[in-house]
């Protein structure tokens, strides 16, 4: 398609200007919220007690949840590209669930599931209103992500690589750390980004499942939100600013980590 | 000697290999050869442990090799598409079944330096498959499979993806490597030139069955049937008989055995000289002349001749 230059300089200026009305404005506001009143008072808000207690149980149910959906994200790709069996078709669709549900009704059922009266309600230790529904509900929030990345590039790599490799002499694990891992790398490091992401800052699921107990099982979001709803608009900004922090870290030390792009 | 016995293997409803039985000599540069769908390619990779066969034993240098996986079989496999390693340099993808057996780094390294050097890319070892051309990956290729000096070669339609000069290439260039390394060499081709250019002992298959079994210039003398002969090489019909376009010999008189026809039209090619002859009641025949023999006859359209073919690579239909 030949568009003129008159034509291009336009569409594109088109779409910086969505780009930057919807997601850079709202952003950069919270930015300049946040310091609207100084640092000192950003740092005050952001290092009460709660905040504390809400920053490290974001960033530890975070830190169980993506590792965990990473390997089984990887592990299900594998099966879904390489496997052929009966059923494939509705793994691939049940993939999708916490996608296609919204994440209230996702903290709804683990309530129905886990909390009291439910099928696992008897557990030795308490799930819903706890630590480990939280870390439960992000997980399934999360699931796909990872998946949904890897898939694609193991169905565009193809396994004759892997079969070369197999006809070297390698085993499967020796095949798989050092021909297929390399390979879908890219697709990991995106699947691992949008989990973190997804991670911190769900809310849904976590807000029905967590109990919000102050200093014990709230998380950041829910910090911003009990924050917003208390007319503590400065705090909210402040937890707010945190989260998006946690967040452009997350990406910048991601794309780092895997700046040598190898051409191929 | 690899050996394949009894071997079946169907995909689904499909047939791809329907009881082959066949010996491979040592040292020897087979060619498999057949259509698509023939079942060459699942031979192939059914010796090599990528495939598990239905039924029948896979044997090789004497043992029975059905059930061991690839990786114990000691065998190189070359890839139609040569898949490279691509994330890795050119010395890390040959290096790799090296690496894998944990050699030292400096024997490794003067493996590799010395295959580099047999299959022409010497000073290429740190360049990664993306800037390399189809010919050199495949080179690259064959380097990586014999590094582990495998008891046996196996190349799976390996010029396939490669333009007409540089197969040609090719081709030449592993013909005399074999004669080099002496490996028992299985290449797995659908096309009959390169497997008549290229092999010492030809396996042609179709339908999943092994059609015929020998060396090159037998089979395209002394075709077991009408498909091998067609598909070792063009064929005209004459009578009853199939006979190859250069064996008719045209004669401006009458003879033995001699069948009366009228020429049609002459197409001068260079050396070939092609005329199609219209015989009674039967399809053109198409006859290939030395341009030499074309210009004694001269031959022109409407001339009636004499057509004879001598008792050479025919088959019955």
């Amino acid at each position: 398609m030949t568009v003129d230059r008159g034509w291009r300089i336009a569409l594109r200026t088109l779409a910086l200007a969505y780009l930057a009305l919807l997601l850079l404005a709202p952003v950069g506001l919270v930015f300049y919220r946040t310091f609207e009143h100084g640092v000192m008072a950003v740092w005050d808000s952001i290092t009460t007690p709660a905040a504390i207690s809400a920053f490290w149980l974001t960033i530890e149910v975070t830190a169980i949840a993506v590792p965990l959906n990473t390997i089984f994200g990887v592990l299900c790709a594998l099966v879904l590209a390489r496997g052929r069996f009966r059923g494939k078709a509705l793994l691939d669709a049940i993939i999708d669930l916490p996608f296609a549900i919204s994440p209230i009704v996702v903290g709804l059922a683990l309530v129905l599931l886990f909390g009291r009266g439910g099928w696992l309600g008897d557990l030795p230790f308490q799930v819903i209103f706890s630590f480990p529904g939280i870390v439960l509900a992000t997980i399934f929030v999360t699931l796909p992500f990872v998946v949904r990345e890897v898939t694609p590039v193991l169905r565009e790599i193809g396994d004759e690589q892997e079969q070369a490799a197999s006809t070297l002499g390698a085993d499967n694990w020796q095949t798989f750390w050092r021909i297929t891992l390399p390979a879908i790398r890219w697709g990991v490091a995106y699947g691992v980004i949008l989990s973190v992401a997804r991670s911190i800052g769900e809310f849904g699921a976590v807000s029905v499942v967590s109990g919000k107990i102050s200093g014990e099982t709230e998380t950041l979001t829910l910090l911003v939100e009990k924050r917003f709803a208390n007319f503590d608009i400065a705090g909210a900004y402040a937890a707010s600013g945190l989260l998006a922090v946690i967040a452009l870290t997350t990406l910048v030390v991601m794309t780092l980590s895997n700046a040598r792009r190898d051409e191929t | 000697m690899i050996a394949a016995r009894g071997v079946t293997k169907r995909f689904g409803d499909f047939v791809a290999l329907d009881d082959v039985s066949i010996e491979i000599p040592d040292g020897s540069l087979t060619a498999l050869l057949g259509p698509s769908g023939s079942g060459k390619s699942t031979l192939l990779r059914i010796v090599a442990g990528l495939e598990q066969p239905d039924e029948g034993v896979v044997e090789i240098h004497g043992s029975d090799q059905t059930r061991v996986p690839p990786q114990r079989r000691e065998i190189g496999f070359v890839f139609q598409h040569y898949a490279a390693f691509k994330h890795m340099t050119v010395h890390d993808n040959v290096a790799f079944g090296l690496t894998i057996r944990k050699q030292p780094k400096q024997r490794v390294r003067a493996r590799v330096e010395e295959l580099l050097g047999i299959v022409g890319l010497s000073g290429y070892a740190e360049r990664y498959p993306s800037q390399l051309s189809g010919g050199q990956r495949q080179r690259m290729a064959l380097a990586r499979a014999l590094a582990v000096e495998p008891r046996v070669l196996l190349l799976d339609e390996p010029f396939g993806a490669l333009d007409a000069l540089v197969r040609a290439e090719l081709r030449e260039w592993l013909r005399r490597l074999h004669e080099e390394v002496h490996v028992t060499t299985v290449l797995v081709t659908h096309d009959q030139e390169e497997a008549m250019a290229i092999a010492d002992h030809l396996v042609v298959m179709d339908h999943g069955r092994i059609e015929q079994v020998g060396p090159p210039r037998e089979i395209y003398d002394r075709p077991a049937n009408g498909f091998v002969m067609g598909f070792l090489g063009p064929v005209a019909r004459l009578g009853d008989r199939l006979v190859r376009p250069h064996d008719i010999v045209v004669e401006l008189e009458p003879g033995e055995d001699a069948v009366e026809a009228q020429v049609g039209r002459v197409v001068h090619l260079g050396f070939e000289v092609r005329v199609e002859l219209v015989l009674d009641g039967q399809d053109p025949v198409l006859v290939q002349l030395t341009r030499h023999d074309a210009e004694q006859l001269e031959l022109a359209h409407g001339d009636i001749v004499w057509v004879r073919a001598p008792r050479l690579a025919q088959a019955a239909t």
